[in-house]
């Protein structure tokens, strides 16, 4: 097939569900695949290589996930791995879900978020909705479920953090690549963690100039971590090369520094910059004030697991606090026939996902007795040995950036810690020290932080370590997207 | 060093089109969301809220935080940065939240 500007990679894929993939749902497939990203699509090419039947669900309209977040068609970009490292490795995977696709191995359904699983091994229900106005409902039943539901951005209230033009790091990333639009024309990059320079880079490049990025904590610490560092000299590269670019580009990383105000009217025009000690408490004298038209902010991110968490699978904390799913050797979680991959299981970035997924294919397969549990050993050997490397790499990741306590000193009595009910940081308080509330569920009750549409996505974090807690919830949310009412009734009947 | 989007990856998006934002026009690119469209001509918030009526657009990007709230031809609670922008949409900033649609 030719490539042509708007399908770069030569896949045919453009976003929707073709007639194909909508017939025959209601044959039991061997594996349903909840999540496009690098995992998700990891895993079903390896696992219709192995002749397994596949169906692959995701919410975006296009495959790739956060990492590979491609620009829409109709934007017809020549070059868009100008924006993503490892293009060539995408456009290899997206080929290959094209050919399973074409040959009625996979099933691909853009545009449909599961909302629920019910069943148990052997007969599972993956029930998601779909369709321009998301009011169509859709049930596929399968042998063998994959979470790859990936993860979204961790966020730390303080002053001013509700105006319009902050935003998350991440965020603007992905409008970035799906959309080519800036959030502003001056953006200050801060936040924590190592997806901040890749931010940065990428918004330079667009044409932003970036007059700053803070990092509330530090690199140097990584060095303490030689064994982690010389397994992944790939990572260590990437990191480099993006802190040799700004630098290049006289962009200024400041380590040990936050952003702990944004200032503006109806809309951010400049934040404080402070230095901060070593639990992230900012250092009296230090502020500055730095001129911006937006504030690209994050913290890290959270892995999405209101699926799995319904279904009871068990989940561990990660040393920067953040819940992810348990997983054996062959990513099965603690619940029988549910598998899982990715960021569900762990931040670690696209390689590591992209390994999980082959993984979890081979360890389906065996499951179902349509291979044997050693196949290509020698392949095998090589996934685990990088998975083992990078899982060192993204635990030592998580331990550099673990929130530091000094974080709440940010905060002023009328912050608003819960954007959507407008719930201040002085309520929050009230709630902890004179009503005893011990958990985000107790300030909940109280104070309606989190009961808002984003169920306790943006503020648990923030509420659960001032409710005295030192990692973030992994909470249980009723639904892991809004569901019309009539859909929801029809779900219970199934 | 390229200096915006379109030019870094070399697009030449289809014919752009509009849509209009409490009544003004607003263009866009094929494919592009209503925020990014809405971004694209330097607008950041388009929502005000409920209880202290504050000014929001845009903040996770990535359709989980709800803060980009519009009412697109009439249906409340759309998120602008998953709608994709469309030729003659008519699309009104949101007042407050429509909790009401939903189970809580
Ligand atoms: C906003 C954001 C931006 C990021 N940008 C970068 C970056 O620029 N560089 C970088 O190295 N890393 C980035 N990351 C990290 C990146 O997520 C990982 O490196 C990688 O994409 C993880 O792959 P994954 O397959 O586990 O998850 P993802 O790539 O996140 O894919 C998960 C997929 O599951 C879908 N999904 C989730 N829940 C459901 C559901 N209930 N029903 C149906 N579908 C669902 C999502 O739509 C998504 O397509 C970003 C992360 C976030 C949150
Ligand atoms: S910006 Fe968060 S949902 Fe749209």
């Amino acid at each position: 097939m030719p490539n042509s500007p708007a399908d770069p990679a030569g896949t045919g894929l453009d976003g929707l569900a073709g007639p194909d993939d909508l017939t025959g749902l209601d044959d039991l497939a061997d594996l349903a695949v909840i999540g496009a990203g690098p995992a998700g699509t990891a895993a079903v090419n390896a696992a219709a290589d192995l002749g397994l039947s596949c169906v692959l669900l995701d919410a975006g309209a296009l495959p790739g996930g956060q990492f590979y977040r491609q620009p829409a068609p109709g934007l017809r970009a020549a070059e868009p791995q100008a924006l993503h490292h490892h293009w060539p490795v995408f456009a290899g995977l997206l080929r290959r879900l094209e050919r399973h696709r074409a040959a009625g191995r996979v099933r691909y359904l853009p545009g449909h978020h599961v909302w629920s699983v019910s069943g148990s091994a052997g007969q599972w229900r993956v029930h998601a909705v779909g369709g321009p106005e998301g009011d169509t409902a859709l049930t596929v039943p399968a042998r063998a479920v994959l979470c790859a539901t990936g993860s979204h951005e961790r966020q730390l209230p303080f002053p001013g953090w509700t105006l319009p033009g902050v935003v998350g790091a991440g965020g603007a990333q992905a409008m970035l690549k799906s959309g080519l639009v800036l959030p502003g024309r001056r953006v200050v990059v801060a936040g924590s963690g190592p997806l901040l320079l890749a931010v940065a880079v990428s918004l330079a490049r667009a044409g932003a100039e970036v007059p700053l990025v803070a990092e509330a904590s530090g690199y140097a610490g990584y060095a303490r971590r030689p064994g982690a560092l010389a397994a992944n000299p790939g990572k260590l590269a990437e990191g480099a090369a993006h802190a040799a670019w700004l630098l290049r580009h006289r962009v200024r990383v400041r380590t040990r520094s936050a952003v702990v105000a944004a200032h503006g009217g109806d809309r951010v025009e400049a934040v404080t910059v402070a230095r901060l000690d070593r639990d992230w408490r900012p250092v009296p004298g230090t502020g500055r004030t730095v001129a911006c038209d937006a504030l690209a902010v994050g913290h890290g991110l959270l892995p999405q697991l209101e699926l799995a968490l319904a279904l009871g699978c068990r989940v561990r904390t990660l040393p920067d606090g953040s819940p992810a799913l348990e997983v054996d050797a062959g990513q099965l979680t603690s619940v029988p026939g549910f598998w899982a991959a990715g960021e569900s299981t762990g931040v670690g970035g696209a390689e590591l996902a992209l390994l999980e997924g082959e993984l979890t294919a081979r360890s389906v397969a065996s499951a179902l007795g349509r291979a044997q549990p050693g196949e290509n050993p020698g392949r095998l050997r090589t996934l685990l040995r990088r998975r083992a490397a990078l899982r060192g790499f993204a635990e030592l990741m998580a331990e550099r950036h673990r929130p530091g306590a000094g974080w709440a000193d940010w905060l002023s009595a009328d912050t608003e810690v819960c954007r959507c009910e407008e719930v201040t940081a002085q309520e929050v308080r009230e709630a902890v020290d004179e009503l005893g509330a011990g958990d985000v569920r107790t300030v909940k009750l109280l104070t309606r932080a989190g009961m808002g549409w984003c169920q306790g996505r943006m503020c648990g974090p923030a509420v659960a370590r001032l409710a005295g807690g030192d990692s973030d919830p992994a909470g249980t949310r009723p639904l892991s997207c809004p569901v019309p009412m009539g859909l929801l009734a029809q779900g219970a009947d199934d | 060093m390229s200096r915006d989007p379109l030019g870094l990856v070399s697009a030449d998006p289809g014919p752009g089109f509009s849509f209009t934002f409490d009544g003004e026009p607003v263009p866009a690119l094929p494919g592009q969301s209503i925020a990014a469209a809405l971004w694209a001509c330097g607008r950041q918030s388009w929502r005000r809220t409920r209880r202290t009526g504050r000014p929001r657009g845009v903040f996770c990007g990535m359709g989980v935080c709800f803060d980009c709230l519009v009412v697109v031809d009439g249906r409340p609670n759309v998120r602008a940065c998953l709608a994709p922008a469309e030729p003659g949409l008519r699309v009104d900033g949101q007042e407050g939240t429509g909790h009401a649609e939903l189970p809580r």
